[in-house]
């Protein structure tokens, strides 16, 4: 197979491994096709297994005849292989810089890995847009699901089935995507059964400096809206961004040619400027030396937490006009893949309980970031520690995560899942043995034949024994809509990502261990104070007659 | 009373600062010791009570469409803003609050007239709570090295210190007597903690009077012998807890440090904590940020940097951290001192202690400590916490620090610690309050000698009466048997390690907080698994009985908890879960009149949304949404 070429030096014996917060270990280090393996061969010390696709980057150096490799993971770990031997350790960099960076998807672990569980429930069926309209239909009949899309013409970055007001047929579909960007006419993001109002989504429209209109795509978002009522376009772009976008043929609905709507900006970044603000914030947290003042000010400067105050902002905007205005609303940033998702997703999971469920969270995340388009092969092409210049890399996906995790902090009862969840979403949205977040739209996944010949995420996740790890002890369901605080004062940051490596959990596990020992414990009394009751009630009817003779 | 201009202005304005929707009408009252808001409104009577002594000050605003505003800021950092109708009634309330917040005897302080339902006999207990005496015996002390000195009994060696102090036994009264001279205040070294492990001590002091030459014999022997009386060890160290420019100006001024070469097997060490002024300067800044409303991420995170507070935090932890380390892993004794010792010596010594002993960890530990190396040692509260009017300059939030030093760790280790957040919160309050006698005065000499009848005999001590309601201040965590509680603490001093204390901070913006809080819900859990452990064992008898007496009648006990529903992890404070912020200025709140039509609908619509949830009654929501029948299914 072709990997052997890339492999000069497939086996090293003497190799010594440094982690962060643990013992080094020595042993020998392997090379495969798509692994870093490390083993002591001895029973109690942990081999690392390292996929080629979680490596960002790779620096080494020489002290003398001892190599040092440092290898930078997507996941933010850092880790050092000592390797003896100059040619040994050139070998090694070079066959894991090329086997990190493969061009062709095809080659990815995924489709070559095979589980050792049994599928039971394939998850590359759980979420199917059918299912999610049928639970559209019993509340509404409002709209319909149109196959307009079906070979992927009208957009090639959609879903080939669309929810859509019922009384827009496929010509007009057909007219509004060719006056939206890459196509992306408004659909319907999201229904709030609590007062029928809408949530959809879209991609700027194609107004142009000579601010063409669109009849077909006024009369589509006119559908949603009730007679005499209004309704919000809520762009993710500031006012001057959508002006500039003019001369590039994009914009912004004009008032006068949508007169029931009123249009809100806010002020998400753009992606290629998050992925900076990700490179200087881990940088910032992983240089153990500052003083506190560099560490604030360099804080600071990542940006980070003003996105996702700014993300959350918006988020919780779209849905207060949804369920304190009673207004339907229209999401869209340029080319509606990234902030627009953001927003949806987000608005969803404050409005939604079902939302905050595991199930109803990877339902979430299969239609709003999957189905909808969101490009996660090139998003998560590189992370943190890439050096050359970002080509479309974003942390946009990351940056959902991060405000899902603030809410569970201010909500943690509220979700059935907790941080570790979120934070296996990350690793595998980055680097993954499964195929779920392989390519970027639901036509290249078509294409890849994916659901064949990989494994979904899904599958492994939604196993019993998987998903205890990820559940919320203290979840307790409840229907509320949920407004999080959006103040800095707070928003906190993810240490559980950010800090992750960079500080012993030991103290932060016990911890979480202990709560669930708490909450388990009194389940268990539960039960039992409930069988003796039982028991003593049962002993009480038979012992009753007894006594009567 | 003859402070009070006007006692009730009727139709004043409360304004809830983070929402102009939830400002409400009512008459303000004010008495000898609070400052009473009734909100209007028969069903909702909601009141506001802010004791005098927490005001920290009063400030009218420019008047304003609505009226004439007066803002009170108070020492928990609570921030109230009242608007009057009337300018003179604005005006009145404000000479008068101006008065009674800086009272200029102690007499007029909140403890003294603070009168609760309590017997002589049960107030006169309730100072007995601690004894220090049988505190020192549990640490080990007096022991065959060191014993209480009686030099100090009268205060005339000095009169800033407890009346009785541990010395090194080798030492005679004469060297206590020389080395106290050689002392700023005559603050000689005395101990702190001692460490039955090793033996090993923390001793503290103030300065040594050495200028650019001088040398005192006595006080060479006297650290002599404190590193004597740690037998293992050959050294001891020195820490002098100021940057070393200010301990070299103060050299100019017949004062300093320590000189190496005077004292034998020393190894001296400064550990760079800023002064009482550049505290209160930065907390002021900390404060100004904390209160912003609506601030940006970046205001809010360069605010906080350009307060410098988190990085005095840093190297107070730490000078502590060294310290124990120094103690625990070197078994070398330490002596710690600043200038006076009585603030940043208070800080550190009773750090290293919370990082060394696990006791201090423990709800009485940390009262213990507060009574031992901050009451009795002389910090000087009345001062620091501006009880009276006096120099705004010596007022400085040194035990704010000390309080947020655990806070941090408490993040760090969150089973390490018997106690929780409240509880600090509650100290601090009542640090401030003056509701209790324990914090008034700046030394025990002050309180022994001025009005010493009167604090014992008018006053009430806090310790019992957080005792009493420790099932509030409980940390649901806590495991004292586990790994992070055996030994030394090891914090990590990295600058991401160090937080914002919100808690504190933003007390009393209540919309700042976790809607749903992990702290509550764990400790409702508990409290219903001691239930359940009763009723089990209840069960297990009566099951013993039967087993025993086959056949009697049994009358069942009803069960305490009927059937499993998790009453914790509803939301405290549903109402609030339930209201959108203002996430966009104004833009919808305030431009309503794009939507004149909607309006009213809005407001009905809002009212029947928190019907459906909550039905009004904040203080029930959590029953309320059990009973929702559909509440499990729909979720799901």
């Amino acid at each position: 197979m072709e990997f052997a070429e890339l492999i000069k030096t497939p086996r090293v014996d003497g190799v010594v491994l440094h982690r962060p917060f643990m013992p080094t270990v020595e042993g020998t280090l392997c090379l495969t096709g798509h692994h870093l393996i490390l083993s002591s061969r001895q029973d109690n010390t942990e081999e690392l297994w390292l996929l080629h696709a979680n490596i960002d980057s790779i620096e080494k150096r020489f002290v003398g005849s001892l190599g040092t490799i440092i290898v930078k993971c997507k996941d933010l770990r850092v880790i050092q292989l000592d390797i003896p031997g100059m040619e040994e350790c050139l070998n090694i960099a070079s066959s894991i810089e090329a086997l990190s960076t493969l061009d062709s998807v095809s080659l990815m672990y995924p489709f070559f890995y095979r589980p050792l569980f049994e599928v039971i429930e394939d998850g590359w069926q759980l979420f199917v847009p059918e299912e999610a309209f049928k639970d559209l239909e019993s509340m509404t009949d409002e709209w319909r699901l149109s196959e307009v899309n079906k070979d992927f013409s009208v957009c090639p970055s959609y879903p080939s089935l669309l929810t859509v007001p019922k009384d827009i047929d496929d010509e007009s579909l057909c007219k509004a995507a060719s006056f939206r960007h890459g196509g992306r006419f408004p659909v319907l993001s999201y229904y709030h059964k609590k007062n029928g109002m809408v949530m959809m989504r879209a991609a700027q429209p194609l107004t142009g400096t000579n601010g063409r209109r669109c009849k077909e795509d006024e009369k589509l978002i006119n559908a949603t809206l009730c007679a005499g009522k209004r309704g919000y376009i809520i762009d993710t772009r500031t006012i001057a961004v959508a002006q500039q976008a003019k001369a590039r043929g994009g914009g912004f609905e004009q008032e006068a040619n949508y007169p029931q709507w009123r249009r809100i900006h806010k002020a998400i970044e753009r992606s290629n400027v998050l992925q900076e603000g990700l490179i200087k914030l881990v940088e910032a947290c992983n240089d153990q030396s500052h003083s506190m003042d560099r560490w604030l000010s360099k804080l600071e400067a990542s940006n980070w937490q003003s996105n996702v105050k700014e993300i959350l902002t918006t988020a919780c905007l779209a849905a207060q006009c949804i369920d304190r205005e009673g207004a339907s609303v229209l999401v869209h940033g340029t080319e509606g893949t990234d902030s627009t998702l953001q927003v949806t997703s987000l608005a969803q999971i404050i409005l939604d309980p079902a939302c905050r469920t595991i199930r109803g969270f990877e339902a979430l995340i299969e239609r709003e970031w999957l189905q909808a388009g969101h490009p996660f092969q090139q998003r998560c092409a590189q992370s943190a520690y890439s050096n050359g210049k970002p080509r479309s890399e974003a942390p946009v996906f990351l940056l959902f995560l991060d405000c899902v995790w603030q809410i569970l902090r201010q909500f943690p009862c509220s979700f059935q899942f907790n941080e570790n969840f979120l934070i296996m979403l990350f690793e595998h949205a980055y680097a993954s043995q499964f195929g779920t977040f392989l390519g970027n739209s639901v036509a290249e996944r078509l294409k890849l034949l994916l659901s064949q010949k990989t494994v979904s995420l899904w599958s492994w996740v939604n196993r019993p024994q998987e998903l205890e790890r990820f559940l919320n002890p203290l979840y307790e369901p409840n229907n509320l809509v949920i407004w999080p605080s959006v103040a800095p004062q707070s928003l906190l940051l993810w240490e559980g990502v950010f800090l992750r490596w960079n500080r012993s959990t030991k103290c932060l596990d016990e911890a979480y261990q202990e709560m669930v020992h708490i909450i388990e414990y009194n389940k268990e009394l539960q039960n039992k104070v409930n069988s003796l009751r039982r028991q003593l009630a049962q002993l009480e009817t038979e012992d009753g007659p007894l006594q009567t003779p | 009373m003859e402070h009070i201009r006007m006692p009730k202005v009727e139709n004043v304005w409360l304004v809830d600062r983070s929402s102009s929707r939830r400002t409400q009408v009512g008459t303000l009252y004010l008495t000898a010791t609070h400052t009473i808001f009734v909100g209007k409104g028969s069903e909702d009577r909601n009141e506001l009570w802010v004791l005098h002594s927490l005001v920290c000050n009063v400030v009218k605003h420019k008047a304003s469409q609505s009226g004439y505003p007066l803002l009170i800021h108070c020492k928990n950092f609570q921030v109230i803003q009242f608007i009057f109708p009337q300018e003179s009634d604005c005006h009145d309330v404000y000479i008068s609050l101006s008065r009674l917040s800086r009272p200029e005897k102690y007499e007029e302080l909140y403890c003294f007239s603070f009168n609760p339902n309590v017997g002589k006999a049960e107030r006169e207990h309730s100072w007995d709570f601690l004894d220090l005496k049988a505190e020192y015996s549990q640490m080990g002390l007096p022991n065959k090295l060191w014993h209480v000195s009686p030099i100090n009994r009268e205060y005339r060696v000095c009169d800033t210190y407890p009346a009785d102090l541990f010395v090194p036994k080798s030492v005679t009264l004469p060297v206590i007597v020389g080395s106290s001279k050689f002392r700023s205040r005559g603050r000689f070294p005395t101990l702190s903690y001692y460490c039955k492990e090793n033996h090993a001590t923390i001793c503290r002091s103030s300065q040594p009077l050495s200028g650019f030459s001088a040398r005192c014999l006595e006080d060479e022997q006297m650290l002599q012998a404190i590193m004597k009386s740690n037998p293992e060890s050959r050294f001891m160290y020195v820490v002098d807890t100021r940057p070393k420019l200010n301990a070299m100006a103060n050299r100019a001024a017949g004062k300093g440090y320590e000189n190496e070469d005077n004292y034998c097997n020393i190894k001296f060490q400064f550990i760079g904590i800023e002064n009482i002024h550049v505290m209160r300067n930065s907390q002021q800044k900390l404060i100004e940020v904390s209160a912003l409303r609506s601030p940006s991420m970046g205001e809010f995170l360069t605010g906080l940097e350009n307060s410098d507070w988190l990085r005095h935090i840093k190297s107070i932890m730490e000078a502590g951290l060294f310290i124990s380390k120094a103690v625990a892993e070197e078994g070398v004794s330490v002596l710690v001192h600043c200038s006076d010792g009585w603030d940043r010596t208070a800080q550190v010594c009773s750090v290293a202690s919370v990082l060394l002993d696990p006791y201090y960890r423990t709800l009485k530990g940390l009262m213990v400590l507060f009574e031992k190396d901050w009451v009795s040692f002389g910090h000087r509260f009345s001062h620091r916490c501006g009880h009276l009017i006096g120099e705004a300059k010596e007022v400085s939030p040194v035990i704010d620090q000390f309080l947020e030093c655990i806070w941090q760790l408490m993040e760090q280790f969150p089973c390490a610690f018997e106690y929780n957040e409240k509880f600090l919160i509650s100290i601090h309050n009542h640090i401030y309050s003056c509701h209790y006698g324990n914090f008034i005065c700046n030394s025990q000499k002050e309180r022994k000698d001025l009005i010493l009848c009167i604090i014992k005999e008018k006053t009430h001590s806090i310790w019992p009466h957080l005792w009493e309601n420790k099932l509030d201040f409980m940390n649901p965590l806590f495991k004292p048997d586990q790994s992070q509680n055996q030994g030394l603490l090891r914090p990590s001093t990295a600058p991401y390690c160090f937080k914002y204390w919100r808690r504190l901070y933003n007390r009393f913006d209540r919309e700042l907080h976790p809607r749903q809080s992990e702290l509550d819900s764990l400790m409702t859990v508990k409290e219903e698994t001691q239930q359940l452990e009763e009723e089990l064992a209840l069960y297990e008898q009566k099951m013993a009985v039967l087993d025993k007496e086959h056949a009697k009648t049994l009358y069942m006990q009803k069960g305490v908890l009927d059937s499993k529903q998790a009453l914790w992890s509803l939301p405290l404070d549903t109402s609030l879960a339930n209201t959108p912020q203002d996430y966009i200025s104004g833009f919808i709140g305030g431009a309503p009149n794009v939507f004149t039509l909607q309006q009213g609908e809005r407001e009905s619509s809002g009212v029947a949304d928190f019907s459906s949830h909550s039905s009004g009654e904040e203080s029930l929501p959590s029953e309320e949404s059990v009973k929702d029948p559909d509440s499990d299914e729909t979720a799901m």
